[in-house]
Parts: structure tokens; C-alpha cells; sequence
């Protein structure tokens, strides 16, 4: 999200700045509420749940801090599968979005003319149908015997997607390529979006002037075009990755119990099995996973601004 | 060849619309089901052709009364976390204070954590309270989670503004509020907007926060999570063509109106220059 990035540091203008009497304590009176709700409400949180993390006892009895760094371990040793397929689920996602997505955006930005608005409606326009509807529908769309299903199975994708393992026999749905294909879905516009912020930016000169270099389309493309596009790339990966990790709601609706993310199991150890302590480590175990993954993709991609 | 060339040329358009159309399908989908008649409890094939359901949208019980209770709870989260916001927006755009980077940083985080953490980080604060969850938890976890949205929203409008419009305010002997109400409030109103929509949208649909924190409450976004166990009334797909119908109508009406607004002034320029 390009409009996260911070402005660059405005350089002081004392002459043009009229001489204002400001009250020193303003900024943080307008501050204070805000940030007190986010410190309550979020960061807190945080800090409770790494405590519950390592405190054991049960549901009946209480819990007490026992330091217990345990529970990671076993937590870790029984749900490596889940982290490891959610890691893979979402990075899949991810690049079908950014395959899927780059064409659209590039369409709105230098082809749509006239019908750019429209487009961009109809790009965001499924957000006002609630996801859950629409996830739904794509039970209908997969469905065992369906149009879609039955075309793949003809022209023999369907083998060649149960030979590497993303289908299970003549059916989509309940199979980890039915999780993708949901998780890609949901996730798209916000691939869409920074990708078409930063497409728009372009100088459209620099096409022309590319291409009064004698550079054909597709070298403006690489050399070009996708460089200056990068930030919306970095920014458009990491809002379709993140949620896409933590989501249990495509693998619970679209999927089996073969494909169950570490989301699911968090929602199910905190709703339904109650056990705090694991729940609580394991969502711990995500948040610092996807905070390593994050900080180590922006600092190699070399968009620090982004933060 | 000529063909070849002229899939060429249009490779990427033809991509881009084949993408529009995977955005687009579920919608179809909806809309086409919720005038079907199923015989299961689940609406997931076609049976036949009713209007049953439309003519009976809160026929399934609980439907409505969640759907009434998410716009309720939307309403006020919009409230919240737009007055909250703009706060900060203002807060980061116009003063120098310290500690900014710590203060960043808690408004970006609850944007680049997954929302599952934040839900179950939230409960475990809720269960060692001892807090009842229901409406109220509801409304503070979706408060906490719009307000960053909020404050990027703003804020890049704040920016955008030229500050040589409050000096000339200031000059003509405004004093703060005055000028505050008069000339701040109507220029930043866009980006007002915009965070608001942008929350009441993330609030209305949100399902893993709410998921975590309501409780026995069931929320709209509950109610179709619930239904997917249970068997899906066609009344969802209903409501859920309604929402995308009524939302897409006023999208349109609103850029009507803007490109009016736009013409008018562009011949009230034109008739008396300044």
C-alpha cells in the first residue's frame, strides 16, 4: 500500500509559516485517545497472549504462569504440517494474484481509455457482496460434475494436477488447488489496487521515449514499465501474503481436512477445544513468522519507505 | 499470421478481462442462485427457476435481525474509527512531537498482522478480563482494527493540501477555529469520506475478528459462516445480490453527480473568469 509510506520530512519553512500560537500539548491531546485504543486493544493483547502462551493448568482449575516454554515445542511438533502448508498455500496465491492481477492493472492504467472507471468499479464492486457469500458460490463453481470440473477433466488437467498432488481424483473441491483458487480469488483486488497505483504513476513519455530507443514492447516491459512498478508489487504481495496466511476461511469452506491451514487450527484450539496455552502459542509462532518474512521481503526488495 | 498478430497486440487486454471475469464469475453465481429453488437444505445446484425468495427475504429466522445488527455495529465503528483516526491523521500531518516512529508503527502494525493473531489476541485480553463477549467486544475489536485504515486515508489528504490556503484564512482574520471549520474540515472532507466508507466496508464484512470475539452474538458475516454448516437459505444469495446491486447503483449515481458537479463549475468558470 503505497499510502502507508511516510511523507518525506517537509523541510521547515520558518519564513513562509505565519508565527501561530500553538499549544505545545495539541498533537498529543488529538493523539491520545487514538493510540490508547490501539495500545489497549492491540498491543496489549499481544503482551496477554505471549503469557498465555506459557501458562498451563486447565479450564476447570485456572491458569497460572509457569513459564512452560513447552507448549512451543509440542505446539510446533504437532502442527509443522499446517504451518508448512500454509506458508505454501499462501505464496501460491500470491503468485496466481500477481499473474492474474498485473494484466488487469496494466489495462485500467494505459489500455481502459474510456472505460477505466467502469473497470475499476467492477474491480471492487465484488466487496459489497460479503466474502463468505461469494466464497460460497465457488463451492457451486468447483462443484464435483460441474461445467468447470468436467472441462478440466476433459482436456486432462485434472491428471496432470493429481499427479503433482493439488487434486485429489476426478474432483476440485475439498482439495488443496480448490484453497488456492478461493485464497487467490479473495486476495486479488488487493493485488490489483497498489499494482494499478503505481502503473498509473508512470510518465507516459518514458514509454515513448523507450520506444524511440528502439526498445520493443516487451523490452520497455522489462526494462521499464515492471522496475517502476515495483513498489506497487512489493506492497500488493505483501497484503495478498499476509492475509492470506492467517486465513482459515477458504480451507475450511473449499477444503477437506487434508488441507487444513494453521488458521484452523488456532480457531478451533481457541473455539471449540479450548486449549488457551496452544492456541496461544501457535498464534504467537505466526505472528513472528510472518513478521521475520516480512521485514526480511522488504529489505531485500529495497522498498524501506514502505513502512 | 495476421491473427497471430493481432492476439498479439491484444495479449494483454484479452488477459486482463479473463481476469475481470474470475473477479466477477461468484457474483454471477450469487445472483443467478439466489432465483433458484433447491431441494436439500444446501443451495449449491441449480434446481429450478423461483422468485420465492426475493419475494421473502427475512424468511429464514435470524437473518435479518444479524443483518440489522451488523449495520448497527458497522455504523458506530465507522463512527469510532473515524473520528479516532482523523485525530491522528491531523496529529502526524501538522505537528512535530516525539516518539513518531513508535506511533507509526503502532498504526501500521494491526494493517501487516494477520488477522487471525489480532482475533485471537484480543480473546485472550476479553478472557482474562473476564469481559462478556457480545456487542460491546464486537464494536471494540472492530473499532481497533478500522482505525489505521482510517488514519492512512486521511492522512494522504491532509498532505495533499496546500497549507497557503489556512495562512490566507488566518490572514483575513479567521481565528483557528474558524478557520479549521471553514477551510480544513471542507478540504479534508474527501479523505474523511473515504476512511469512512473504508471502515464501515471492513467492519460490515468482517468475519475472523468477530468470529473470535462475539461470542453466542451472530452478526451477518456469522449468520452465512453458520449456514454453511447448517445448510444455506436461499435468502443469502438474496441479500447478497441486493448489497452488490444497491452498492454498484449508488457507486454510479455518486459519479453522475460528481461529473455534473464538475461540468457546471467548468461553465461557471467559463462564463465569468476570475
Amino acid at each position: 500500500m503505497t499510502t502507508v509510506a511516510e511523507a518525506p520530512p517537509r523541510a521547515p519553512a520558518p519564513e513562509t509559516e505565519p508565527p501561530r500560537k500553538r499549544g505545545r500539548w495539541t498533537p498529543y491531546l488529538l493523539l491520545v485517545p487514538g493510540l490508547l485504543w490501539l495500545l489497549v486493544f492491540f498491543a496489549l493483547p499481544v503482551i496477554y497472549q505471549a503469557s498465555t502462551s506459557v501458562q498451563t493448568g486447565s479450564l476447570e482449575e485456572g491458569y497460572e504462569v509457569t513459564w512452560h516454554f513447552a507448549t512451543y515445542w509440542d505446539a510446533l511438533s504437532e502442527y509443522w504440517p499446517q504451518f508448512v502448508r500454509s506458508v505454501l498455500y499462501a505464496a501460491s496465491a500470491t503468485v496466481l494474484c500477481l499473474l492474474l492481477g498485473y494484466p488487469l492493472a496494466y489495462l485500467i492504467a494505459f489500455r481502459a481509455g474510456r472505460w477505466r472507471n467502469l473497470i475499476m468499479i467492477l474491480v471492487i464492486a465484488p466487496f459489497f457482496t460479503s466474502f463468505l457469500i461469494r466464497t460460497l458460490a465457488w463451492k457451486t463453481i468447483l462443484a464435483d460434475g460441474g461445467p468447470v470440473v468436467g472441462a478440466l477433466d476433459t482436456l486432462h488437467v485434472l491428471d496432470v494436477t493429481a499427479w503433482l498432488g493439488w487434486t485429489v481424483g476426478d474432483r476440485v473441491l475439498a482439495t488443496p488447488l480448490a484453497v488456492v483458487c478461493g485464497l487467490t480469488y479473495n486476495f486479488l483486488p488487493f493485488m490489483i489496487l497498489p499494482l494499478y497505483t503505481s502503473l498509473e504513476r508512470i510518465d507516459p513519455r518514458l514509454h515513448e521515449a523507450a520506444n524511440d530507443l528502439y526498445a520493443r514492447p516487451s523490452t520497455t516491459f522489462r526494462k521499464v514499465t515492471f522496475p517502476l512498478s515495483m513498489p506497487g508489487v512489493v506492497s500488493g504481495t505483501l497484503l495478498t501474503f499476509i492475509p492470506a496466511t492467517g486465513d482459515y476461511v477458504n480451507a475450511d469452506l473449499l477444503g477437506s481436512t487434508d488441507t487444513r491451514m494453521v488458521g484452523n487450527v488456532i480457531q478451533s484450539q481457541f473455539l471449540r477445544i479450548l486449549d488457551y496455552p496452544t492456541a496461544a502459542a501457535l498464534s504467537f509462532i505466526l505472528m513472528a513468522a510472518i513478521l521475520f518474512m516480512v521485514m526480511f521481503y522488504i529489505r531485500r526488495s529495497g522498498t524501506e519507505d514502505l513502512v | 499470421m495476421t491473427f497471430v498478430n493481432w492476439l498479439k497486440r491484444r495479449l494483454v487486454v484479452i488477459a486482463g478481462l479473463l481476469t475481470l471475469a474470475y473477479l466477477l464469475l461468484p457474483n454471477i453465481v450469487v445472483t443467478v442462485f439466489s432465483f433458484n429453488q433447491p431441494k436439500g437444505r444446501f443451495n449449491y445446484e441449480w434446481q429450478e427457476f423461483s422468485t420465492e425468495a426475493w419475494q421473502d427475504p427475512c424468511g429464514v429466522s435470524g437473518l435479518c435481525g444479524s443483518l440489522t445488527l451488523s449495520l448497527r455495529i458497522a455504523l458506530w465503528a465507522t463512527l469510532g474509527a473515524t473520528l479516532l483516526g482523523t485525530m491522528i491523521a491531523f496529529a502526524l500531518v501538522r505537528y512535530r512531537f516525539r516518539a513518531r516512529g513508535a506511533v507509526n508503527s503502532l498504526i501500521f502494525l494491526p494493517m501487516a498482522m494477520p488477522e487471525v493473531v489480532m482475533a485471537a489476541s484480543l480473546l485472550t485480553l476479553f478472557l482474562n478480563m473476564g469481559a462478556r463477549l457480545g456487542f460491546w467486544t464486537i464494536l471494540i475489536a472492530h473499532i481497533m482494527f478500522c482505525l489505521s485504515f482510517v488514519v492512512v486515508a486521511v492522512k494522504a489528504r491532509v498532505m495533499s493540501m496546500d497549507p497557503r490556503l489556512e495562512q490566507a484564512a488566518q490572514d483575513l482574520y479567521a481565528g483557528p477555529f474558524q478557520t479549521f471549520v471553514r477551510v480544513t474540515l471542507p478540504i479534508a472532507a474527501p479523505g474523511i469520506a473515504a476512511g469512512a466508507l473504508l471502515a464501515f466496508a471492513l467492519s460490515f464484512d468482517d468475519f475472523i475478528i468477530t468470529n473470535f470475539n462475539a461470542g453466542s452474538t451472530v452478526t451477518f458475516p456469522m449468520f452465512v459462516w453458520g449456514s454453511a454448516q447448517r445448510g444455506t437459505p436461499v435468502q443469502i444469495n438474496v441479500i447478497g445480490t441486493a448489497m452488490f446491486v444497491i452498492a454498484v447503483v449508488l457507486v454510479l449515481v455518486a459519479m453522475a453527480v460528481g461529473n455534473r458537479r464538475d461540468r457546471r463549475k467548468a461553465q461557471k468558470t467559463h462564463r465569468s473568469p476570475l
